[in-house]
């Protein structure tokens, strides 16, 4: 289990609050939608801080307008992917921006191994780090205690 | 406005045409000169300075002006024949329009243009050797302050700006939608890097993104860099681990040498820190340098802008922070301390808006209660992070939001470490606070009337935000800013 005050993963814009409901979900993929983003589902079950590529499930939703679309997404995802990490990410295609604009995790594994650190001794007293994840040991697909 | 600059246009001496006795050796007036030029029309390569100068009794406003143009250029105080070795005209800064400060009597603003051969391409140095050298310590002159200052595309594009830019820091931190969280870590002084590296451990597991070296931390005998960077580190590292975000601390590389500073960043990078800090009082030839180095080595570069109130704080004289700030966008640092106008340190909350637009803006548009004068095309140089540090805490977080937007860094140094229950329980509070406020505003609540009551509610089901709002829930540093803009748009200005 992570000893964090949260005991969980806490990346996203929204980890510190008690897991958001599907209308909650909802609420925010419309702020999104109004502010002209476009919604991707991504899934994962190697959540290192450094993986930046998540799986995504699908093509980021450019034409969609409607935030059931994006629910609808999503629950597929969860279905198909019930022990992994799933997160909305919202990306902004205004020129001097063209990233991502929110993103937020909305399903995680019943549990949540986390990640040790590994150090190795150097020179004078450095250190060189490495994050390892606890649940990545075991081939993709058999993780998370999924 | 435009009637005492008419007036005064006729009636004192204006540019001496005749070459002969232009060039006759002997003191002129600088309007004699041909630093005064009323019918002046920009370049679209010129940059343009906006001044406001108070007089010495009896100055003639626009021969004040004039000397400004005058000695921020090429002038000196006598005539000198090897001026006609020159293509004079070019380098002659032209002052254009002078109109008297509304509500500040004896105080004018005046505008001056410079030719773009006036200033080496790309470095800030040349540019404020002129724009703020000779002129400020100018006898005509009681007091001068530079406002503001538009640079022409053509010399921003001489300059490569931010190494890395508040999008790719987002990308590098993989942190989205919501103001960046930090603290700097206290006391200041005196903790040893042992003690230092668990204040950072607190805060970063706790739930911030970035702890903080302060200004002043630099290789003091209580504690020497070194260790410092070796602890702070081992604390970063296990936060991460603890927490599966990335997290990072601001490792202060400022120091005597410049051989120093490189010394301090390479260790720096050697041990994975995504980000160092440096002070501005380490001057533009060594800001420029480090953003090299920081380009060079994928680094975030903290500017942390100690001493700045020595010369933004008075509105009389010295530079404005919105210069400063278009100075050290194009000089290339990633973060800038920008203000709070809620919390302990100055600034007035339109004025300090307008810096951060300065920071965040693709294209600043002329913005008069704000205090921006011009319009400033920013060619797609990159976005500097402002940060907002001093004095701020979890019960203000709606206000700061609604101010600041979600491209801020948000420092609660005391709100985090002086919790009642410890840092961990203060970075809780204040995580929750943000996250709990940027989704209630996304929901379509106006967090500038149900903020207060939205921070209570949540803190319902998080005791450590209700302990912070209990212990400074009532703060408040309500007192007159010194710095506010004194325009009230006239058709006049706003041409």
């Amino acid at each position: 289990m992570m000893t964090n005050p949260v005991g969980k993963i806490t990346q996203g814009q929204f980890s510190f609050l008690p897991e958001l409901t599907d209308a909650e979900i909802s609420l925010q993929v419309e702020y999104g939608l109004r502010r002209g983003y476009a919604w991707s589902v991504e899934y994962t079950d190697d959540p290192h801080p450094r993986n930046t590529y998540w799986e995504m499930f699908g093509m980021p939703m450019f034409d969609l307008r409607d935030a059931a679309g994006v629910m609808l997404e999503l629950h597929n995802c969860r279905k198909t992917f019930p022990q992994h990490y799933i997160r909305l990410v919202a990306f902004d295609a205004t020129r001097g921006v063209e990233s991502i604009a929110m993103s937020f995790i909305v399903h995680r594994p019943a549990r949540e191994p986390g990640f040790g650190l590994i150090r190795q001794e150097g020179p004078g007293r450095a250190l060189r780090y490495t994050v390892h994840g606890y649940g990545t040991d075991r081939p993709e697909g058999e993780r998370s205690g999924g | 406005m435009t009637a005492i600059a008419n007036e005064t246009r006729g009636a004192g001496p204006s540019a001496i045409t005749d070459v002969a006795r232009r060039y006759r050796a002997g003191v002129l007036k600088y309007r004699q000169m041909g630093y005064w030029e009323p019918d002046y029309q920009p370049k679209p390569t010129d940059t343009i300075c906006l001044f406001r100068i108070t007089p010495q009794e009896g100055v003639d406003p626009i021969e004040a002006a004039a000397a400004v143009a005058g000695e921020s250029s090429t002038a000196t105080w006598t005539v000198v024949w090897t001026d006609r070795l020159t293509a004079g005209d070019s380098y002659r800064a032209k002052a254009f329009r002078v109109e008297p400060v509304p509500n500040a009597p004896g105080q004018f603003f005046a505008w001056v243009a410079y030719d773009i051969i006036l200033f080496e391409e790309g470095s800030i140095a040349n540019m404020t050797a002129s724009l703020i050298g000779n002129v400020f310590s100018f006898k005509p002159l009681k007091a001068a302050r530079l406002e503001d200052i538009q640079v022409p595309p053509a010399y921003v594009k001489t300059f490569k700006g931010p190494p890395t830019g508040l999008i790719v820091e987002r990308e590098r931190l993989d942190k989205f939608g919501r103001p960046l969280l930090g603290a700097t870590t206290k006391p200041k002084l005196g903790l040893s890097g042992r003690n230092y590296g668990r204040v950072i451990y607190e805060g970063l597991k706790g739930g911030l993104d970035f702890m903080k070296d302060d200004e002043n931390i630099n290789s003091q005998p209580f504690m020497h860099w070194r260790d410092r960077f070796l602890y702070v580190m081992d604390a970063v590292n296990k936060a991460s681990a603890a927490t599966g975000e990335v997290k990072g601390s601001y490792l202060n590389v400022t120091a005597a040498t410049m051989e120093d500073v490189y010394e301090r960043a390479e260790f720096a990078k050697q041990l994975g820190s995504v980000v160092v800090m440096i002070d501005l009082v380490i001057g533009w030839t060594a800001i420029q340098s480090m953003s090299n180095w920081a380009r060079r080595n994928d680094m975030i570069l903290h500017m942390h802008r100690a001493g700045h109130g020595t010369y933004t704080r008075q509105k009389n004289h010295g530079v404005s922070f919105r210069v400063i700030a278009k100075w050290l966008r194009l000089a290339g640092v990633d973060h800038l301390h920008a203000g709070t106008a809620v919390g302990k340190l100055e600034g007035d909350p339109l004025t300090v808006q307008g810096y951060y637009n300065v920071c965040r803006d693709s294209y600043t548009r002329q913005d008069l209660p704000r205090g921006i004068f011009f319009d400033q095309d920013w060619c797609d140089i990159r976005k500097v992070l402002p940060v907002a540090s001093g004095g701020i805490h979890a019960g203000q977080m709606h206000q700061l939001l609604d101010l600041f937007g979600d491209d801020v860094v948000l420092q609660f140094g005391g709100g985090t470490i002086g919790h009642p229950a410890g840092i961990q329980a203060g970075a809780v509070a204040n995580r929750v606070a943000l996250e709990a406020m940027v989704k209630a505003r996304n929901e379509g609540e106006d967090i500038r009337i149900k903020g207060a009551e939205i921070l209570r509610k949540t803190a319902r089901f998080c005791a450590p935000l209700q302990q912070a709002l209990d212990t400074w829930g009532e703060i408040t540093f309500n007192y007159t800013p010194t710095d506010a803009s004194d325009f009230t748009p006239s058709a006049a200005v706003a041409h």
